[in-house]
């Protein structure tokens, strides 16, 4: 697998299928694990660095840990591609941006991530499209137990597997569901979603940007509780909630349409319409204007279009992804010019529909 | 009393209101504009780890008492205390062992709790004490190359290998 083979397609998590796919994007889950006998990275040296990598990338692919992993050796990667990554979700903005040993080993089908050298030895991310925790946590569980079986990770009896921060302590794991919620957004009542929440130790951010207006209105839900539960009860605590905001989600798109269905129909049609016509546009504006319109679509208020074409705009107008379409490299102007040609050429073609029509 | 970010007097005392319990702050002029200026957790340590830890601080600790606990260092990867205040990252595991007096209330009020019931690695580490040992030989190796001594770096390889090898 080049990486190249990734610009054209969209990922697993804009795929846009699996359960309640019209608000959840994605569930992934990710574990932290470090190995026993080297120190933490905010200690390693340089030397133990390379150490720490060599190991893990030999156990990762001995353990054939997934089938078809790729291993990318991130520091020697140009700062795009890894922007790339980064966009993609493959690897975070701090693998991105960090320096020295590093690296990811990245499945075929772009649901397993295996980040080595990020703020802890080893990194394990998996994900999926739609609603699908309990599988993502089985294949997860398996990946780690297949690696497990080369190295050793540090852990204790008392504390469990030991991390870099103490924030991730004991399972190491993160479990977190991408939800998108712009009806909530529009009715003001997303603040009220976020603070109910917080009281039950759950954490939510934006997707891209930073502050609580999340471009695209896209949210992260995810359990900020690492310690003295299972992991079966940290997939069930966020699983639960899910359905919750679901429902809040879909009864604020309800109050929409009951409210004033020509408001939101005008609306999503503008959003469309901008798209459609603009000359240049920038990324934030994109996000905001697909973010309607894919509303619109889950609908039925744009016929013509598909949810995995408006998926697929999403992350193809993203810096990276566009400059990697381009086979160029474009300052922000061009960008912006570009974005606008590539949106229009996807939107105005035929009937719409995804590519194969 | 001495700034809790860095070794200068604090001449700022800041009394925190977001989020549970007031905290108090003691910062230099440097530090408390930083502070002050600062969007939350800008500098990467996660807001709950940050906000544990000023309450942590906050909580009946004389400057001595902290200047004390600030200069003790973990003897395997040789972090201080105050260095993992600073960038709220850990050094090795072995952190966690001695630094468990200072930890566990941290665990404690992030998590709430201080005990694992989790999954455990399904080959559980044969022997930690000599997995630590590595990391703290290591690091011996290093220093004794960097002061040019290698008759001892030549004793810590040797060292090294043999503990590799009682670990199989």
């Amino acid at each position: 697998m080049e990486l190249d083979e990734l610009v054209r397609s969209s990922g697993e998590w804009l795929r846009g299928s699996g359960p309640q796919s019209d608000i959840v994007m994605s569930s992934r889950i990710r574990l932290a694990r470090n190995l026993a006998d080297y120190p933490f990275i905010s200690k390693a040296a340089e030397s133990d660095r390379a150490e720490i990598e060599r190991t893990l990338h030999d156990a990762v692919v001995k353990a054939s840990a997934s089938p078809h992993l790729q291993y990318l050796d991130v520091d020697k990667l140009a700062g795009l591609d890894r922007q790339f990554l980064v966009e993609r979700q493959l690897i975070s903005r701090e693998h991105a941006e960090s320096e020295g040993a590093r690296g990811v080993a990245i499945d075929a089908g772009e649901q397993v991530s295996l980040m080595v050298n990020e703020e802890d030895h080893l990194r394990i991310q998996v994900m999926h499209s739609g609603l699908d925790l309990e599988q993502a946590w089985e294949q997860i569980n398996h990946i780690d137990d297949l690696i497990a079986d080369h190295v050793t990770f540090a852990y204790n009896e008392r504390l469990g597997y030991l991390t870099a921060c103490p924030t991730n302590a004991g399972t190491g794991m993160r479990v977190s569901v991408l939800l998108h919620l712009p009806a909530l957004v529009l009715t003001r009542q997303i603040e009220k979603v976020f603070r109910s929440l917080q009281k039950i130790n759950l954490a939510v951010r934006g997707l891209y940007g930073e502050g609580s207006q999340a471009m695209g209105d896209f949210y992260q839900i995810s359990n900020q509780i690492t310690l003295g539960r299972t992991e079966s009860s940290l997939v069930k605590q966020v699983g639960d909630v899910v359905p919750v905001i679901i429902d809040y989600e879909r009864r604020a798109r309800s109050a929409l349409i009951q409210e004033s269905q020509e408001n939101l129909h005008d609306r999503v049609s503008r959003a469309y319409g901008i798209l459609r016509t603009a000359q240049t546009i920038s990324s934030e504006e994109t996000m905001h204007l697909l973010s309607s319109v894919r509303m619109g679509v889950n609908l039925g208020l744009l016929p013509d279009l598909e949810i995995p074409t408006v998926n697929k705009l999403f992350i193809h107008t993203q810096p990276a992804h566009l400059q990697k379409l381009n086979g160029a490299e474009l300052g922000t102007a061009d960008r912006n010019i570009e974005r606008a040609k590539y949106l229009r050429e996807h939107l105005n073609k035929g009937d719409g529909k995804s590519s194969q029509n | 009393m001495k700034c809790q970010k860095c070794e200068k007097t604090a001449t700022f005392h800041i009394t925190e209101l977001t989020g549970g319990k007031p905290q108090e702050l003691h910062l230099c002029e440097e530090c408390a504009r930083e502070y002050l200026t600062q969007p939350d957790s800008s500098d990467g340590t996660p807001a709950s780890l940050a906000g544990a830890l000023a309450q942590q601080l906050a909580v009946g600790q004389t400057a001595a008492d902290l200047a004390r606990l600030d200069q003790q260092a973990c003897p395997v990867c040789g972090i201080t205390f105050f260095e993992f205040r600073n960038k709220g990252r850990l050094g090795c595991p072995h952190d966690y062992v001695c630094f468990e007096k200072e930890l566990d209330p941290l665990l404690l009020n992030i998590h709430g709790e201080t005990r694992h019931v989790g999954k455990h690695p399904r080959r559980s580490a044969a022997d930690t004490d000599s997995q630590t040992q590595l990391i703290r030989l290591r690091r011996e190796m290093k220093e004794a190359i960097a002061a040019e001594d290698y008759e001892r770096a030549s004793e810590l390889r040797d060292e090294i290998r043999q503990v590799k090898e009682g670990t199989g």
